[in-house]
């Protein structure tokens, strides 16, 4: 796997792998993060991977910036020559969505841009096991890929100034879930009991660049009583 | 929200007979520390102070370590109300300040006795002042840090901006030491605007040379769509070379990023972890608190500059920081 290392400002640097979305590409990335936040370098700050790049912020005060891209250089040597095993168990986080009606209230836009039944863009998009690329926009907010063409529905033309937490929408060949209320562009075809993001939890994150998600259709009834349980649970 | 608004409700109440208390918010002021680092790979955003120099001046001020939690008011200052006795400093933006009526100087450590009125005039020069308060605000920190970030609604006073009626619980300060009475910062607060180093860059292949010619000569305006997110700037529009897709990468300070309108926008404090639009280049670190510096209206103006030269500038700074830090 090639890659390429190079400044972003002067407090940055960037190793950059092939510029596609690619499970193998992405694996790389998630493995490198990973490896290069265990080594805990001094002055690094935050050590971010994106769908096919690995960002590490540092302090220039308390860098050697030398340094540090010899050793991220040879973390990805490692990583790139060695077997594709994850960093950690691979996980697999069933998400449970309750899809279309006032929930979902763009499902039947992406039903017409599939030329589908409501019901067939529910099946397509609960079909695959997505992979989360990496974690952006909203703290918790994961990006989602890939799903399925026919129901890859652009952004909306107009975005919605208060998206509502738990939002399931599509962007095209991604898909995501809304941890905060919060304007946003996707197309919404459903909503979430499950908490993604909650700062008072113990782990407040429940998904991590790297793991395996499937959406779960829920009926609307089922949706209620799992939000109040989440809410009892956390009030 | 989810965000826990009864935890730091019991804060702001936990200091009933203490802390101060905000009598009038001003535009916008929100509680920052140095900032949420470690997070950014799980989406959360690092926030903090728009100028770190005089945030951390103002702490110095008041022998608060560097990062303490402190006041960030913007353009329009607030009217405070101390239930205790406190010693606090201003520094950034030039406010002419008033104490229970009296006058008093930016940059310098005075003392508030419980039930005196601390009131910001109109402002003279510069964007943003910092407020701090000898042991610093003591919100409770979210995921690390007490640093207000206002799109996720985290940290700071519920995750929002002050309002009237709130009240601030102050931490436990340190023993009082005589301290120096003027702090000289290092900044010199812009004049209706500035002129930044940038380091060029990374999008290099996204824009024609005489694009990034044009970058480098036009003088840019803040337009009102700025915020603490970022700065929307009017000026020469930098087309890109292609609609190639780009693929979401982390975001830092200071990046400038050309949407595909061509108008260029700085990311600033609150900017999202990661964004998806070319960057032209990146203003270096010293520059940052200039930049945090400039209100609506003003003008800005980029300069290239190499890796080595915006090293030594923010040494220069850091030298100066950690004199006025140590002697005042």
């Amino acid at each position: 796997m090639p890659w390429s290392l190079s400044r972003l400002g002067d407090a940055a640097l960037v190793l950059a792998f092939e510029e596609r979305i690619d499970p193998a590409v992405n694996s790389c990335v998630v493995r490198t993060a990973a490896a290069i936040r265990e080594s805990s370098c001094a002055g690094v700050r935050d050590v971010v991977g994106s769908y096919a790049a690995v960002t590490v912020h540092f302090d220039p005060l308390r860098t050697d910036v030398d340094g540090l891209a010899d050793r991220v250089e040879r973390i990805a040597g490692e990583v790139a020559s060695a077997p594709d095993v994850p960093v950690a168990p691979p996980r697999t986080v069933e998400i449970p969505v309750c899809y279309g009606g006032t929930l979902g209230p763009d499902l039947a836009a992406v039903a017409r841009f599939g030329g589908c039944s409501p019901a067939t863009v529910v099946a397509r998009h609960a079909a695959p096991t997505y992979r989360v690329y990496m974690l952006g926009f909203l703290p918790g907010f994961a990006y989602l890929a890939t799903v399925d063409p026919t129901i890859a529905a652009p952004r909306r033309d107009a975005p919605r100034l208060r998206v509502p937490a738990g939002s399931v929408g599509i962007a095209g060949g991604q898909t995501g879930v809304y941890p905060l209320e919060a304007p946003g562009g996707w197309q919404l075809v459903g909503r979430t009991p499950r908490r993604v993001y909650d700062p008072d939890r113990t782990e407040p994150f429940l998904l991590q660049a790297g793991d395996a998600v499937r959406f779960v259709p829920i009926g609307e009834a089922d949706y209620r009583a799992q939000v109040a349980q989440v809410e009892e649970a956390s009030p | 929200m989810e965000l826990g608004p009864e935890r730091s409700r019991e804060a702001g109440i936990g200091g009933a007979a203490g802390g101060f208390a905000i009598r009038s918010p001003g535009l916008l002021t929100t509680v920052q520390d140095g900032g949420r680092y470690g997070r950014q790979h799980l989406g959360v955003p690092v926030a903090g102070p728009m100028d770190a120099v005089s945030y951390r001046v103002a702490n110095a001020a008041v022998g608060n370590s560097p990062s303490s939690a402190a006041l960030e008011v913007t353009l329009v200052g607030p009217e405070i109300e101390f239930r205790q006795a406190a010693r606090f400093a201003v520094s950034g933006a030039a406010f002419p300040l008033q104490l229970a009526g009296a006058s008093i100087p930016s940059d310098a450590p005075a003392l508030a006795a419980a039930g005196q009125r601390l009131t910001f005039g109109q402002r003279r020069r510069g964007a943003r002042a910092y407020l701090a308060v000898a042991g610093g605000v003591a919100v409770p920190a979210v995921l690390g840090s007490r640093a207000t970030h206002l799109g996720s609604r985290t940290g700071g006073l519920d995750g929002r901006a002050l309002r009237a009626g709130d009240l601030l619980p102050i931490g436990t300060a340190g023993r009082m030491e005589p301290l120096p009475r003027r702090f000289r910062s290092p900044l010199a607060l812009p004049d209706g605007g500035a002129r930044v180093r940038v380091v060029l860059g990374p999008h290099d292949a996204h824009f024609e040379p005489r694009v990034v010619d044009s970058f480098l000569t036009t003088r840019y305006f803040v337009t009102p769509q700025s915020d603490r997110m970022g700065y929307r700037l009017r000026g020469a529009l930098l087309p890109r070379r292609t609609d190639g897709h780009l693929l979401s990468t982390a975001t830092p300070f200071g990046a400038v990023q050309v949407p595909p309108g061509g108008e260029p926008i700085v990311l600033m404090a609150d900017r999202q972890t990661a964004g998806g639009y070319p960057r032209i280049g990146t203003v270096i670190t010293a520059d940052l608190p200039l930049v945090g510096q400039l209100a609506p209206g003003d003008w800005i103006e980029f300069e290239a500059c190499d890796q080595a030269t915006a090293l030594r500038a923010l040494v220069r700074l850091e030298r100066a920081l950690l004199a006025l830090e140590r002697d005042g």
